[in-house]
């Protein structure tokens, strides 16, 4: 299909939502109050950690105004964890806190500052233990556990894959560059905090609200740890006020709510505060990284291994799979024939990562990217021209067994290059070409980076052979049709595009198309806001449905016409002969004669993606639908004197397969690349004295108006087999190259190299001086932790051999 | 202790009986039900909560009800007038200067009283008036790019009048 032969695909329409949401009617879950509600907060710990010996809260229970207090011995017992195998979290510590913030006890009272009182008369004794804030500690003392279970003492995970003979590539290599690099935590920060309301029915049935971006895994987590059947629980999720990840656990302050309210007999709130926010976290992992690269004298990988450790923090989350994306995905870039992998998730006690948007995959992103970029100036290439040379290969396996099909990164290439003047500013910039006035501190550099991200996990986080998303759509007489899906909107436009596919499908306006979504009650599973899963995989459930939704119509219609189906088409508002269109029934009317043919019109789609996950343990992580690809130029200045750095603009050129609608990719994009400025820049989730340096939103650095520069959006089509219409993600992948991008420009403009991220002034400062002492000009990381990775699993590398031809898709049909 | 405050707000007058300490942000959102003011850090530091009052941008969160007695607030809410909705939400609407939407009613506000201010604000004037208003989800580009196309359009409204 052309672009012109679309109506509603590819139009820059405002979003479905965005009329509620200019005018301050959108409800977010704070701004639900229901009859006799009862507000809740969470004692939490002010220990890193220690056993808990005895809480006393008799006191609190006594504040008048408090209508229920609560502990670990008031609840069924039973731990959790969004993954099957990390079933370490419990929503009121029973026995021993693991971090600062871990809830301990819980009080519902009349209003807010009741319960906040009655939470300061509660009475822990805890027996101190030691308290392990670093990886380094946690692997120095494994006599102090923090979990009993996992890879070894305080070793969460442990993972080493082998695709083909590394070292022998490496031995026959030109050029072999070791490099060590580290990225600093950071979190998520959206503007809204978590909040939710649990209302536990007299009947028995209980229903939460949310502000979560997977109610499908809350609707698990809760059955389970409140010992009460999956059916007589509705998971609602409210409009969310920004995720990126962040809301995409299951939280202690969600099952604590719907105790209260079992408890209280009243519907309960519970709104966490920006300080409990950022200690609930699941962000970006820190992440240390040794990777080895061979290279021919062209420039083309002969072999990669790669090292990471994660400082995971005091519970599993996500970790994992976290843990895996390190090392996964980075062979979806480039050519690399054979690859290692070795990684591994420490404990510590701080609070728990996860994911946060570009999930494991933004560390090692950094880290390749910036080693390319000194593989390049060693062989004397062009950053650019070398990795255009490298761009993987469309429609062929990696070295890892990933699928990859449609690659547009090649014109990312050259559209970033042609539009930022890249080969006239990189040689007009720099420390070798001063361009700047002679006194001037401030030194000019661009910098180059490309990357590559998922379009969706391949595989559920539990096992199960049924789709990973529903979509119901109902149309009747009077010409309405509703779309019902368990997606989660979280900003990024999941309910428009819902609306504009089928809209799309059955010739409307998206205007007619009602959209109802992420509530377990009514709508089909989707497994949530995740793996940037929801375009690709709604919207196929989406398209599925809406042409069953035609077919029928179109069934009736050809009667009444007496035409064939096959002639038929839907388009402004009616359905018709294109060449008889005078005679096309309007589509109230054609539903009617639906109706009237085959009684109710309501008709599902289904997704799983193709099932083509590598056949070796460890394979499920990293096969995706198919990938998304960008390359971004930063042109940036950076004084000397200061080391203050000041990005000028951003050239982003994005693979998004189709764009469904140019200006909510834009919006991603663009968010994507701010994001990332924050966490190359200035963002950092640290500790000391085992509390959070900055809870806070003035404290904890991000990108204002004023720091964000021009971002030049260049969208890249490709026209997917596997996307609705051709599409591919764009939410998290357009944030990876921008990182490593800022570091390689700087290097350009100064001729140091920052190995490790936040690229912060007294960084720049210290390899500046390095330099003027004739010292290698480079600050990093400088030691490595001492834990031996398991024995690798070796595996066959199944590089360059080609996609299979037929894809088996289960529901496709 | 509770005090009767009474607050001009959206040019109706609303009474309320609020704790002393309580913040304009709780009264706006608890007592009144004016829930599209947001609050992001209660702590006056990402100016999601912003309101106007007297056309000043105020964050509410650190403001008390008492201190507005006597003065015009407007909050989001009232910003579309009779149905039609304000220059400013239009454009939001239209580029998608609102992703999740939550630091959206602050921004608004923040801009309505720039553009009352300055109507032809250059880019960099826009930037530095929502310096003070945090956004995770957009990178601010289409929320400037909404804001100079309000201001166009009110420029033309206003040559048209």
């Amino acid at each position: 299909m052309t672009k012109k032969e679309f109506a509603v695909v590819g139009q820059p329409l405002p979003k479905v939502d965005a009329w509620a949401k200019v005018v301050g009617e959108t409800k977010y879950a704070d701004d639900l109050f229901l009859p006799r509600m009862a507000y809740a907060k969470l004692l939490r710990s002010a220990s890193a950690h220690a056993r808990i010996r005895s809480i006393d809260t008799t006191r609190a229970r006594a504040l008048p105004g408090v209508y229920a207090v609560i502990t670990a011995a008031d609840l069924p017992g039973v731990k959790f964890g969004i993954l099957p195998v990390s079933q370490d979290e419990e929503a009121l510590c029973a026995e021993k806190v693991r971090m600062v913030g871990d809830p301990v006890a819980a009080v519902a009272a009349v209003d807010e500052e009741t319960a906040e009182r009655a939470c300061r008369l509660i009475e822990v004794d805890y027996e101190p233990l030691p308290a392990l804030m670093s990886i380094f500690d946690s692997l120095a003392h494994p006599e102090a556990r923090i979990h009993e279970y996992g890879d070894g003492p305080n070793v969460h995970k442990n993972v080493a894959l082998q695709f083909g003979d590394v070292d022998a590539a490496l031995d026959a290599s030109h050029l072999v560059r070791e490099d060590v690099f580290f990225f600093e935590g950071n979190t998520h920060m959206p503007m809204e905090q978590h909040a939710a309301v649990a209302h536990w029915a007299p009947d028995g049935k209980l229903t939460l609200w949310s502000s979560t971006q997977t109610p499908h895994y809350v609707h698990r987590v809760l059955a389970k740890v409140l010992d009460t059947p999956a059916a007589h629980i509705r998971v609602i999720a409210t409009p969310v006020g920004g995720g990126f990840g962040g809301k995409t656990d299951p939280f202690s302050h969600e099952i604590v709510a719907c105790q209260l309210s079992k408890l209280t007999g009243r519907p309960v709130k519970i709104a966490l505060t920006r300080e409990e926010v950022f200690y609930t976290h699941r962000g970006r992992h820190p992440v240390l990284m040794w990777i080895r690269t061979g290279f021919t004298r062209e420039g083309d990988i002969t072999g990669c291994h790669l090292r990471t450790w994660l400082d995971g923090g005091a519970y599993g989350s996500y970790g994992v799979a976290s843990t895996f994306y390190t090392g996964v995905i980075n062979p979806v870039t480039y050519k690399i024939p054979v690859y290692k992998f070795e990684g591994a998730r420490i404990f510590t006690n701080k609070p728990p990562c996860g994911p946060k948007r570009g999930h494991g995959t933004v560390q090692p992103r950094f880290a390749l990217e910036c080693q390319l970029d000194k593989a390049a100036e060693q062989l004397g290439l062009d950053p650019a021209d070398m990795r255009r040379r490298i761009v993987a290969e469309p429609f062929t396996k990696t070295a890892n067994h990933l699928t990859v099909t449609t690659i547009g990164l090649g014109e990312c290439i050259d559209k970033v290059v042609e539009a930022s003047g890249w080969r006239d500013k990189r040689a007009r910039y720099g420390v070798s070409a001063r361009h700047a006035p002679p006194r001037s501190t401030k030194k000019r550099g661009l910098g180059l980076a490309c990357s590559a991200y998922l379009t969706g996990a391949g595989t559920a986080i539990y096992w199960n052979d049924m789709p990973h998303s529903g979509v119901l759509t109902r149309a009747d007489r009077s010409g309405v049709v509703a779309v019902l899906c368990g997606a989660t909107d979280i900003g990024q436009g999941s309910d428009s595009i819902l609306a504009y596919l089928t809209a799309e499908v059955l010739g409307l306006p998206p205007k007619d198309v009602h959209v109802h979504p992420a509530d377990t009650s009514l709508t089909p599973v989707d497994l949530g806001s995740y793996s940037s899963r929801v375009t690709l995989m709604c919207g196929m459930a989406a398209i599925q449905a809406a042409e069953r939704l035609r077919d029928a119509i179109f069934k009736a219609v050809a009667r009444k016409l007496e035409v064939s189906p096959a002639a038929l088409v839907a388009r402004e508002r009616k359905v018709g002969v294109p060449d008889d269109w005078d005679k096309a029934v309007p589509f109230a009317r054609a539903v009617e004669l639906g109706e009237a043919m085959h009684g109710v019109l309501a008709f599902p789609g289904s997704y799983a993606p193709p099932k083509r996950a590598g056949k070796y343990k460890g394979g499920g992580v990293g096969p995706s639908p198919c990938y998304s690809y960008s390359a971004c130029v930063v042109e940036l200045t950076v004084d000397e004197e200061t080391g203050a750095v000041e990005l000028e603009n951003v050239w982003i050129g994005h693979d998004i397969g189709r764009a469904l609608n140019p200006l909510l990719v834009e919006g991603q994009v663009e968010g994507s690349i701010y994001m990332g400025i924050g966490e190359a820049l200035m963002e950092e989730q640290v500790f000391r004295k085992n509390l959070h340096k900055h809870p806070s939103m003035l404290e904890y650095k991000s990108p204002t108006t004023l720091e964000t520069p021009e971002i030049h959006t260049i969208l890249v089509e490709t026209d997917d087999p596997e996307g609705p219409f051709g599409a591919k993600e764009a939410g998290q992948g357009p944030l990876l190259p921008v990182i490593p991008a800022i570091a390689n420009a700087i290097h350009h403009a100064l001729g140091i190299r920052i190995d490790e991220v936040p690229i912060t002034p007294d960084k720049i400062l210290k390899a500046l001086d390095l330099k003027r002492a004739g010292k290698p000009a480079r600050v990093g990381p400088e030691r490595l932790p001492l834990l031996t990775f398991k024995a690798p699993l070796a595996v066959e590398s199944a590089f360059g051999q080609p996609a299979e031809a037929v894809v088996s898709r289960p529901f496709a049909s | 202790m509770k005090v009767r405050v009474t607050l001009n707000v959206n040019g109706e007058s609303r009474e309320a009986l609020v704790p002393t300490h309580k913040t304009l942000l709780e009264v706006l959102r608890e007592d009144l039900a004016l829930t599209g003011t947001k609050h992001g850090c209660e702590l006056g530091e990402c100016g999601t909560c912003t309101v106007l009052i007297d056309g000043e941008p105020v964050l509410s969160c650190l403001a008390l009800p008492v201190e507005a007695e006597g003065a015009q607030i407007t909050t989001v809410e009232g910003m579309a007038e009779g149905g039609r909705l304000h220059p400013l939400q239009q454009a939001f609407a239209e580029l998608g200067a609102a992703q999740c939407g939550y630091c959206t009613p602050g921004i608004l506000l923040t801009a309505r009283a720039l553009l009352a201010e300055r109507p032809s604000p250059t880019r960099q004037e826009v930037k530095e008036a929502l310096a003070g208003n945090l956004c995770r989800c957009t990178g601010y580009t289409k929320i400037l790019d909404a804001v100079e196309l309000a201001a166009l359009r009110m420029g033309r409204q206003e040559a048209r009048a």
